[in-house]
C-alpha cells in the first residue's frame, strides 16, 4: 500500500460507496433484517414448538451431527492431500489439484443425484457395499458422504498455501538436531498448520450444515430419520407454515453466523503478534 | 471472512518440490491414498453423470435436449445468469473502487457484510423473497392488485408476479451469486493502490478514462475469473431457485430443477443427460480457473523480471 495522501483526489467515491450500500440494503440487508423481524414478532410459545419439536430436534441432529463428522473427516485427507499436492511430484498432479475445486464448481442438484446413483443397491459402490450390510443411499451415511464430498476443497484450499509458505530450513534444522520425521512433522509443521486445519474445518462445517440440494437426493428424507433441517425449512413453506419457517430460518442462521465469528476469532487469535 | 469462503479464489503459487528426504514408501503410501480419496470422491461422481447420461446412446442424449421443457429450461437459465451476472459485475466493481481506493470507517464491517451471503443456506435466500414479496409479507399487499386503485391494472396487465415466477427466479440467483466478482477485485484492487490512477488524474485525464483505462486493465484478469466463478454458481444454484419457483413446467424450471424433475419421475437417463450439461459447465470452470490462474503467474513474473532488471542497471 502507498502512503495514504493527506487528501484522496479520486473522483466517484459517492457514488460508487452510494450504489454498493444501497444495492447491498436491497438485495441482503433488508430481506434478512425482515426475517429476523418476521421472527421476533412470534409468540414466544409459537417460537418455540415450530424450532424445538422432537422431528425438528432429530433434524438438528442429524444435520449438525454429519456436517461435523463430515468436516472431521475431511481433516486428515485434507491435510494429506495439501501435503501431497505440495511437496511431491507426481503425474498427474496438476489435474488431481484441479479436481479439489469440483465439489465447488459441480451443481449441488448434479452432485446429489451422481453420488445417490453410485451408491444405490446397483450403483458402483452400493452393489458392493449393501451386501456387507453398509447400507449408504437414502440412510443418514448417505447424508454424511454428500456432505463430505461438499466439504472436500476447504480444509485442502486452506492448509495448500499454508504448506507452500512454511520453510524447509525448519524442518532441515529439526532433522540435523536429531528429530525424526515424525517428529518434526507432529512438532514443527502440524502447529504450524493449525489455524488453517481449524479455519478449513469450520468452513466446511457451516458450508454443510446449510446445504440442501446434494443431501435431499442421497437422504430418502423421512422425517425423525434422514430429514435434515434445511429441507424441514422448505417443507413447512409449502404447508405455508410461514411462521414454523421463519422462526427455524433464524435459529440456523444464527448458528451459521456463530460459526463464522468464531473462524474469525480464530484468524484473529493466532493473526496477533508472536502467534504467527 | 479473510477470503476463504469460496475455495475457488486459491491462486497456487509455484514452488520447488521438496519430498525432504521422506522415505519412497511414505511418499508412495501418501500419494496412493491421495488418489485413492480423490477417485472415490470426486472422480466417480464426475464419471458416472456422462456414463448414465449415455446409456442410452448418442441418440437418447440428444433426445433430452429436443424436448421443449429442457428447451425453456435452459431458456430460462441462461436469462437468470444474464440479469444476475452483469448486476454483480457492476456491483463488483463500484464496491471493490470504493473500498480499494479510498478509507472510511466501517470498512472492515461492510466487507464482512458483501461475503454474508456465503453464509446463508440456500434455502433460506430463497425464503427471505418469499417473507418479503409473498402474500404476507412485507411488501406483498402492495403487489395485491386489489389495493392500488391506479396501478392495479397496471400490475394485472403486466402479470407482475414475483415470487413463485420468473422475478423470484432471478432474485434468488442475484442474492446466492451476489459476492464472487467483489470478492476477486476487493484484493487486487488494494494491493494495486492508487498511484497509477492518481498520475493519470495528474496528466489531465478524466475520472471515467482513469477507471476505463488504467484501473479496468490492471484488475481485467480479476474480474475475467470473477464472472466466470458467478456464472457458474448462477447456472447451477438449486436450493434458493428451488423455493422460488412455482415448478412449472416449460415456464418457470431452470435446468437444475429440470434435473430434479426429471430424476422424481424415475427418467434417469434424461435427467443425468441433462445434468452432464451442468457437469461440462463446471468442468470449464475448472479449466478457466486454471487457465486465468497460469495468466495471472506469468504476468507476476514478467513483473518480479522486470524489477529484478531495474535493480540490475
Amino acid at each position: 500500500m502507498p502512503a495514504r495522501p493527506h487528501r484522496n483526489v479520486l473522483p466517484g467515491f459517492g457514488l460508487s460507496l452510494g450504489f454498493t450500500l444501497a444495492y447491498l440494503g436491497v438485495i441482503v440487508l433488508i430481506p434478512l433484517v425482515a426475517l429476523f423481524a418476521r421472527a421476533a414478532g412470534l409468540s414466544w410459545h409459537d417460537f418455540l414448538a415450530a424450532v424445538w419439536s422432537p422431528r425438528v430436534v432429530a433434524s438438528y441432529e442429524l444435520t449438525f451431527g454429519a456436517s461435523f463428522l463430515a468436516a472431521l473427516f475431511n481433516v486428515p485427507f485434507g491435510v494429506m492431500l495439501a501435503w501431497v499436492l505440495v511437496r511431491y511430484e507426481f503425474p498427474g498432479r496438476k489435474v488431481v489439484d484441479a479436481l479439489v475445486d469440483l465439489p465447488f464448481a459441480l451443481p449441488t442438484a448434479v452432485a446429489g443425484i451422481a453420488l445417490t446413483a453410485i451408491y444405490a443397491k446397483n450403483g458402483w459402490f452400493g452393489q458392493w457395499l449393501e451386501p456387507l450390510g453398509i447400507k449408504v443411499a437414502y440412510t443418514s451415511l448417505g447424508v454424511w458422504v454428500a456432505l463430505t464430498f461438499i466439504g472436500l476443497p476447504f480444509v485442502v484450499r486452506t492448509v495448500q498455501p499454508v504448506l507452500e509458505e512454511l520453510e524447509p530450513e525448519l524442518e532441515e534444522a529439526a532433522a540435523t538436531l536429531g528429530a525424526t520425521r515424525g517428529q518434526a512433522f507432529r512438532r514443527i509443521i502440524l502447529p504450524a498448520l493449525r489455524p488453517a486445519i481449524l479455519t478449513g474445518f469450520a468452513l466446511a462445517f457451516a458450508r454443510a450444515v446449510g446445504e440442501y440440494g446434494s443431501v435431499i437426493f442421497i437422504a430418502g428424507n423421512r422425517p425423525m430419520h434422514t430429514e435434515i433441517t434445511p429441507l424441514l425449512i422448505v417443507t413447512k413453506l409449502e404447508q405455508y407454515d410461514y411462521r414454523g419457517a421463519t422462526a427455524l430460518a433464524a435459529v440456523m442462521l444464527l448458528g451459521s453466523f456463530g460459526l463464522l465469528l468464531l473462524v474469525q476469532l480464530v484468524q484473529r487469535h493466532y493473526a496477533r503478534p508472536g502467534r504467527a | 471472512m479473510a477470503g476463504t469462503v469460496s475455495t475457488l479464489a486459491y491462486v497456487a503459487k509455484p514452488r520447488q518440490r521438496r519430498s525432504l528426504g521422506d522415505p519412497w514408501w511414505v511418499r508412495a503410501a501418501l500419494i496412493g491414498t491421495s488418489l485413492l480419496f480423490v477417485a472415490v470422491f470426486v472422480v466417480a461422481p464426475l464419471a458416472v453423470v456422462f456414463t448414465e447420461a449415455l446409456r442410452k446412446g448418442w441418440q437418447a442424449y440428444f433426445a433430452a435436449f429436443a424436448d421443449s421443457d429442457a428447451r425453456a429450461a435452459i431458456r430460462l437459465t441462461l436469462l437468470a445468469a444474464g440479469i444476475a451476472v452483469p448486476l454483480n459485475l457492476v456491483f463488483g466493481l463500484a464496491a471493490s473502487w470504493a473500498i480499494a481506493k479510498f478509507e472510511f470507517r466501517g470498512k472492515a464491517l461492510l466487507i464482512t457484510l458483501i461475503e454474508l451471503p456465503f453464509a446463508v443456506s440456500p434455502v433460506i435466500a430463497g425464503l427471505v423473497y418469499v417473507l418479503l414479496f409473498g402474500a404476507q409479507g412485507w411488501l406483498g399487499p402492495y403487489l395485491d392488485t386489489g389495493n392500488h386503485p391506479w396501478l392495479g391494472p397496471w400490475i394485472n396487465a403486466h402479470d407482475l408476479q414475483i415470487i413463485f415466477a420468473v422475478p423470484g427466479i432471478v432474485l434468488a440467483t442475484v442474492f446466492v451469486t451476489f459476492p464472487f466478482v467483489a470478492r476477486e477485485l476487493i484484493p487486487l484492487m488494494q494491493a494495486q493502490g492508487r498511484d497509477e490512477e492518481l498520475a493519470a488524474l495528474t496528466l489531465g485525464a478524466t475520472g471515467w478514462q482513469t477507471f476505463c483505462r488504467i484501473t479496468l486493465p490492471n484488475v481485467k484478469w480479476g474480474l475475467f475469473y470473477g464472472v466466470v466463478l458467478c456464472n457458474a454458481r448462477a447456472m447451477g444454484e438449486f436450493g434458493a431457485v428451488s423455493v422460488l419457483s412455482g415448478h412449472i413446467r416449460g415456464e418457470t424450471n431452470t435446468i437444475p430443477l429440470h434435473v430434479e424433475i426429471l430424476y422424481n419421475e424415475y427418467n434417469l437417463q434424461a435427467a443425468f443427460a441433462v445434468a452432464s450439461l451442468l457437469t461440462l459447465l463446471a468442468l470449464v470452470t475448472l479449466v478457466l480457473k486454471n487457465l486465468v490462474e497460469w495468466r495471472h503467474r506469468r504476468v507476476l513474473e514478467a513483473a518480479a523480471a522486470a524489477e529484478l532488471r531495474q535493480f540490475a542497471t
